[in-house]
């Protein structure tokens, strides 16, 4: 075991996986000589070379539709996004090529796009996004958010053996904030998974992504009054653990659903819905949903810290649904 | 660096220079006898009510198509479109796979999962098209780069058309290849009407291929009615790709001869237009050629001719007896295993 923090989980798990198998490259902006804009292939090129860590020009399109292409022709092709952001210049080369073509024409897609993600430093509008509803929308595409060092290793060697297009969606605010014990050696962690990050029987709290860090600093709060709360860290939303989510709704009966992403339409309405479905009798109070507002991600820093849910956000929603 | 624009192919002296012998000037004829053949009773069928959706063929395109394709080595691999029939034929996709795709039959190459031409062979080194044109352009881009990351003496064909060529995929494609020099050629089937908009109002300059000096290769215009020329080009366009001297823009220049689909009547080309055109009909003009430079007899082309149409008969019956896919099997398809990347071209 190492410690090591989010970003060089992520870092890891690429060159590990570049090692063992030489189907796999690395393709994006900026990628080799500067190792990308968060230096997580820093000094790839060196290690693997200017055709397995390919800068590309300034071109999302290209870079998607090429990785599908490459993946087509046998290849692991990992796809770095500078911006989670900018994946909306490559829509087209995921959600109607990648997405569609295994089920059209049975020829699998095996791409990873890594998207860094998430706000929380005031990169505005374009810098700040979490767009993985959008494309958990899509059939076809799995999406991954990991929220610590452990799992974003684990995670991205499942994401590059997974043989269909995988959206890794990796929290610039983990990046070297969070840290944590890694072995050393590759492992996967299976997708459509939850992990427990705290333990609790009096409410569930459903999150994933930075949110797990803000949903446990909110339980570690509660529990100072005798309200434990358990956080349920997803992990995958396509595919997303439905069975140890309603086990924790039957459980504590109390539920609150958490993300950064913007409520309507977002993930957490897919999984209140699926609750009010299946778990409805199960239920003491309302599903509780903290998401940020419906508007774009805000710069100025009050302005962004009303957008992303804050510990005291869920620490209120906590006690309210304590006291229900 | 001007573009090059290629005369036609005259004896067949000049023929076997580049690499053709009687047998295949044969089998190119009758490669683009089916490929006309499939959608002229393709067309018969979504008028009897038994393809659903819509209907497109690439009436005019026959000889563009079937010549690029033939000029593909066994390893190559492409991204056909709508009008690229020929392209399916000459790689051996057998006619009763496309009518059982027409109608969205479990036997079609999608098993009803899509429609029309939007269909392809992995093995046979195709892969399926997708509405939103050209977005196999970056793909084929893809293909090509893994052929230069592995060194492979393969080369990647993108297929697009002068419409097409007005949305960004095309810029960012070419572009990525011109950078890398990557083993690929570009065919713009330029058939001078993308839906009811002519060229003038799709791009401003001669010739599409004048874009190829932008992205520093070449760019060549060639008549897509003459075949031989379509082939020597696209031949010179692919062995220089595999030999490391990097993409060629390859347009070829033919009249959509008919609407945009089935349910287009293209008013809006002129009469005339299609007059002049129609004296360039490739399969009369490539038949022509072949009595005055091969020694086509009329019991040969009689007998081609009557080989086909026994081909598509069978291929119609074979293909109407096809099951329409299970409903059962919808929701199963949407994810690949681990199995199913145990495919030639994935290992």
């Amino acid at each position: 075991m190492a410690e090591m923090t989010y970003i060089q989980a992520i870092s890891d798990a690429l060159r590990l996986e570049m090692r063992r198998d030489p189907r796999v490259f690395v393709l994006g902006e900026d990628v080799g000589v500067y190792g990308g804009a968060f230096k997580v292939s820093l000094g790839f090129q060196e290690e693997f070379g200017p055709w397995r860590v390919i800068d590309t020009p300034l071109s999302e399109t290209a870079i998607v539709g090429g990785a599908t292409g490459a993946a087509l022709m046998g290849l692991r092709p990992v796809a770095e996004m500078q911006f989670a952001d900018f994946i909306s210049c490559a829509w087209d080369h995921l959600v109607t090529v990648a997405a569609k073509q295994f089920f059209r024409a049975r020829t699998p897609v095996p791409i990873v796009v890594r998207l860094p993600s998430g706000g929380g430093f005031s990169g505005g509008p374009f810098h700040s996004q979490n767009p993985e509803t959008s494309f958990a929308h899509i059939p076809g595409l799995k999406i991954v958010c990991p929220s610590t060092p452990h799992d974003a290793k684990g995670l991205l060697a499942m994401s590059i053996e997974d043989p269909n297009p995988v959206l890794f969606f990796e929290h610039k605010h983990l990046y070297r904030r969070i840290k944590g014990e890694v072995p050393e050696d590759r492992y996967t962690v299976p997708f459509g998974h939850a992990r427990v990050h705290r333990p609790g029987d009096d409410a569930t709290i459903i999150t994933w992504g930075a949110m797990v860090h803000t949903a446990a600093e909110a339980a570690d709060e509660l529990a100072k009054e005798g309200f434990e709360a358990e956080v349920v860290d997803l992990r995958t939303l396509v595919p997303w653990d439905k069975e140890r989510v309603l086990e924790g709704v039957q459980r504590c009966s109390k539920v609150l659903v958490l993300h950064e992403d913007t409520r309507t339409a977002g993930f957490g309405a897919e999984i209140a819905a699926t609750i009010a479905e299946e778990a409805f009798e199960h239920l003491d109070a309302p599903v509780v949903r903290i998401t940020a507002p419906d508007t774009p991600v805000p710069f100025a820093p009050p302005l962004e810290k009303a957008y992303i849910p804050q510990v005291e956000d869920v620490v209120t929603a906590l006690r309210e649904l304590a006291a229900y | 660096m001007a573009v090059r624009e290629a005369e036609p192919v005259g004896s067949l002296q000049e023929v076997k220079e580049v690499g053709l012998d009687r047998e295949d000037l044969l089998a190119m004829y009758r490669s683009m006898l089916i490929t006309r053949g499939l959608e002229e009773r393709g067309h018969i069928l979504y008028k009897q009510g038994k393809i659903p959706g819509s209907f497109y063929t690439g009436r005019g395109n026959e000889a563009a198509s079937v010549g690029v394709a033939t000029a593909m080595g066994p390893s190559d691999v492409g991204t056909p479109l709508h009008r690229d029939m020929g392209v399916h034929v000459v790689r051996g996709m057998e006619p009763w796979r496309v009518f059982a795709n027409y109608m969205g039959r479990e036997d079609g190459p999608t098993r009803g999962r899509d429609g029309n031409v939007h269909m392809a062979m992995p093995e046979l080194g195709l892969h399926t098209m997708v509405s939103h044109l050209p977005a196999m352009l970056p793909v084929a881009t893809g293909m090509a780069l893994a052929f230069k990351i592995r060194g492979d003496r393969r080369v990647a064909l993108g297929w697009f058309g002068e419409g097409s060529a007005g949305r960004g995929d095309a810029h960012e494609a070419m572009n990525f290849a011109g950078v890398r020099q990557l083993p690929m050629v570009f065919i713009c089937d330029n058939n001078q009407w993308a839906y009811s908009t002519p060229t003038y109002l799709s791009y401003p300059v001669d010739h599409i291929a004048d874009r190829a000096a932008a992205y520093g290769f070449e760019g060549v215009v060639v008549d897509g009615t003459d075949v031989l020329a379509v082939y020597r080009e696209a031949k010179r366009a692919i062995e220089k790709a595999r030999e490391g001297g990097g993409p060629t823009l390859l347009e070829c220049l033919t009249l959509r001869m008919e609407g945009h689909a089935v349910h287009d009547d293209a008013f809006y080309v002129p009469k005339e237009m299609f007059e002049r055109w129609a004296a360039y009909d490739p399969i009369e003009r490539y038949r022509s050629w072949l009595y005055d430079h091969a020694e086509l007899t009329e019991d040969e082309e009689s007998e081609l001719t009557a080989t086909v149409k026994r081909l598509l008969n069978d291929a119609l019956d074979r293909a109407e007896a096809s099951p329409q896919p299970d409903p059962a099997t919808l929701e199963g398809g949407v994810f690949a295993s681990v199995e199913d990347l145990d495919t030639p071209h994935h290992k």
